[in-house]
């Protein structure tokens, strides 16, 4: 077996189908349920859903969520939790507003100190993880109600007993940042295409959507980001190793430590953005911020196509898992149908992407 | 004779107050298959784990390419060219061929920020590595999860071979195979050694060390019972040694020769 083999080789390449390859692509539930999601709304919501306008007032939610989800997708996929997210937002959040209202630092200081801030107690989350090895969804869970109230009492301490901080949007409002973290990008072309009757544009000629809020912009770039970090660097082949069997990793000279605190890093500053990005938006800041968001992202890396038992998922899947998210959510105030409807939807999506991906893994590694 | 790559001389090991060896002695040399072999709980694990650096040998000497030598770590014997394949071989069936051969030891492209993972090279070298040994892959990107318990060995010694390993150590490779699997395992045996590496192969199966080894050493209770050259001895001389002699000759009786 050796001169003949290469034709061999190639024939037998060839009798996998691009179909069946595709079928073994974590993000395939993801994308699959977002056009039967569409198709749903296409069939039962108001048209206007699907406008500019509409479309923006579901992606705006499933952006932010979407942060969080595949910052939650690549923690999974190294193996472990992180249910103080949600919380992590509204500690962070916190801990903006009393830099950018209580001491009045610029954003260039505010944010970074924020960043760091929330990517320490990411690293603490990591750090007892690793060296009591206990499951990081107990001690993470421990986070959740500690984070929680951390950030409720410290609210009153920073206002004098009220259990909201506000100010924040008055005091960034000069900031050169501002723009990054705030309102609408591309507003130039939105204007224009408004101008040239592309999009709807208001009496006055102003567009009726003045542009894509940056949210959105850092969810994609976000995405791309984890995507290319996961499927082309080193750093992406130790996650999945890690998440796959972290002692065969180790053995093979991985440093699963490293790779695992990183990550507990990444959740935790990923909420800080979201944070930042949502107080500037909201001008103030409340101790429910985040509030549940912890699952939300959780759900979201699953229908994303994230294995609970780590070492694979996605983060194009997460992806797609937010705007299936929002869709859902927003999607049926377009509707005839209660809105209330929403939660039992989210769970059977749920449960139909956790079987889902059971299906698939069984595809991938073969086993019958 | 060459030189032994690596020597190691009177190796004890104490667990507490179970003594699981008890002054082995054994070497490898370049290009020969040096076969381990005894029965259950004879410490055959344990000394290559003294070889291999995940324990420190309570007693005797270790000489690696003629010098003394103490590992720490797995790590350490690793990168001095010890490599070992467990019998779980440290494999991560979800993750494709290609990326558990590189699992650690990436190859990259580019620099600064743009340093990146060069697949397209890592899949080309796993794919001729495989080939090396005889195993044609469908795709280097298939799964780990749809090889064969064989050609997930070979995978593993290829990876040592790949990498530079002067002595691998492979921990009961065979017995979890069957016939066939067996077969290719052996001979990809053969392969690594006729390129200058020293293989330890440590077996229960005589029939599968005396089809490629070279030498032979039976451990006993801890202790080496000696070592023969093949050609030395037969089957069941190895078989009764592994026993400990005398109660095998019994059962050979009742069994008719079967074992
Ligand atoms: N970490 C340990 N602590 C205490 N005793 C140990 C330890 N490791 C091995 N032993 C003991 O040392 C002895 C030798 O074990 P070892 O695993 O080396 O046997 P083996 O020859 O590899 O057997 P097998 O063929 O079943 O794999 C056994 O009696 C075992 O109980
Ligand atoms: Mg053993």
């Amino acid at each position: 077996m050796s001169t003949d083999t290469l034709a061999k080789t190639d024939e037998r390449i060839k009798s996998e189908s691009l179909a069946t390859k595709l079928m073994k692509r974590p993000e395939l539930g993801a994308i699959g349920g977002v056009i039967l999601v569409t198709i749903f709304f296409l069939i039962t919501a108001d048209r206007s859903m699907f406008t500019l306008s509409g479309i923006m007032n579901f992606m705006t939610p499933a952006a932010q969520l979407g942060i969080l989800g595949i910052a939650a997708a690549m923690l999974m996929i190294g193996g472990e939790f992180d249910l103080s997210i949600g919380s992590m937002v509204a500690f962070a959040g916190m801990i903006f507003g009393v830099f950018t209202v209580n001491m009045g630092l610029p954003l260039i200081l505010a944010i970074p100190l924020t960043i760091a801030f929330a990517a320490v107690l990411g690293a603490a989350n990591g750090l007892i993880v690793i060296r009591t090895g206990l499951p990081s969804f107990i001690v993470t869970l421990a986070g959740l109600f500690v984070l929680r109230g951390a950030s409720l009492v410290g609210l009153k301490i920073f206002t004098g007993g009220a259990t909201q901080l506000r100010g924040v949007r008055e005091a960034v409002a000069s900031d050169f940042l501002t723009p990054i973290f705030s309102g609408d990008a591309f507003g130039f072309l939105f204007d224009w295409l408004a101008k040239a009757g592309v999009i709807d544009a208001f009496k006055s000629g102003a567009p009726k959507v003045p542009g894509v809020p940056v949210e959105i912009i850092w969810f994609i770039l976000f995405a791309l980001i984890a995507t290319w970090v996961l499927l082309r660097t080193p750093f992406g082949n130790w996650i999945f190793a890690t998440g796959g069997d972290a002692l065969a990793a180790e053995n093979s000279g991985v440093p699963v430590r490293r790779v695992k605190i990183m990550l507990f890093m990444l959740t935790a500053t990923a909420a800080a953005l979201v944070a930042i990005i949502t107080v500037i938006d909201a001008g103030s800041t409340d101790a429910r911020r985040g509030f549940m968001k912890e699952f939300e992202a959780i759900i979201t890396a699953v229908i994303g196509g994230c294995l609970l038992t780590g070492g694979y998922g996605s983060a194009i899947g997460a992806f797609f898992g937010a705007i299936l998210f929002g869709m859902v959510t927003i999607g049926l105030t377009y509707t005839r149908f209660d809105q209330d409807w929403f939660q039992v939807f989210l769970g059977a999506m749920l449960l139909i992407a956790v079987l889902f991906n059971n299906a698939i893994r069984k595809r991938v590694t073969g086993e019958r | 004779m060459s030189h032994p790559i690596i020597h190691m001389e009177n190796i004890s090991k104490h667990f507490g107050n179970v003594i699981a060896l008890n002054g082995v002695t054994f070497d490898v040399r370049p290009g020969e298959c040096h076969c381990l072999l005894g029965d259950n709980g004879a410490g055959k694990s344990t000394f290559i784990k003294t070889m291999s650096g995940v324990h420190k040998p309570t007693g005797g000497s270790i000489t690696f390419e003629g010098r003394p030598m103490s590992f720490d770590s797995p790590r350490d014997a690793m990168e001095a060219g010890i490599a070992t394949v467990f019998q779980d071989l440290a494999m991560i069936p979800l993750m494709s061929v290609t990326r558990n051969f590189f699992m650690g030891r990436e190859p990259t492209k580019g620099r600064g920020l743009f340093k990146r993972f060069d697949i397209d090279t890592a899949n080309d070298i796993t794919r001729a590595e495989m080939r090396r040994m005889g195993i044609n892959l469908r795709s280097p990107e298939q799964a780990v999860g749809t090889l064969s318990g064989g050609e997930r060995q070979t995978v593993a010694i290829a990876r040592a071979v790949y990498f530079g390993a002067k002595v691998l150590i492979l921990d009961e490779p065979t017995s979890a195979l069957g016939v066939r699997q067996t077969s290719n395992v052996l001979a990809t045996i053969d392969r690594v050694r006729s390129q200058g590496i020293g293989v330890v192969f440590i077996s229960h199966n005589v029939r599968h060390a005396l089809a490629v080894g070279d030498r032979f050493t039976v451990l006993n209770r801890g202790q080496t019972l000696g070592t023969a050259t093949k050609g030395e001895i037969t089957a069941t001389e190895l078989q009764d040694l592994m026993a400990g002699g005398q109660e095998l000759a019994v059962l050979e009786g009742s069994l008719g020769g079967t074992v």
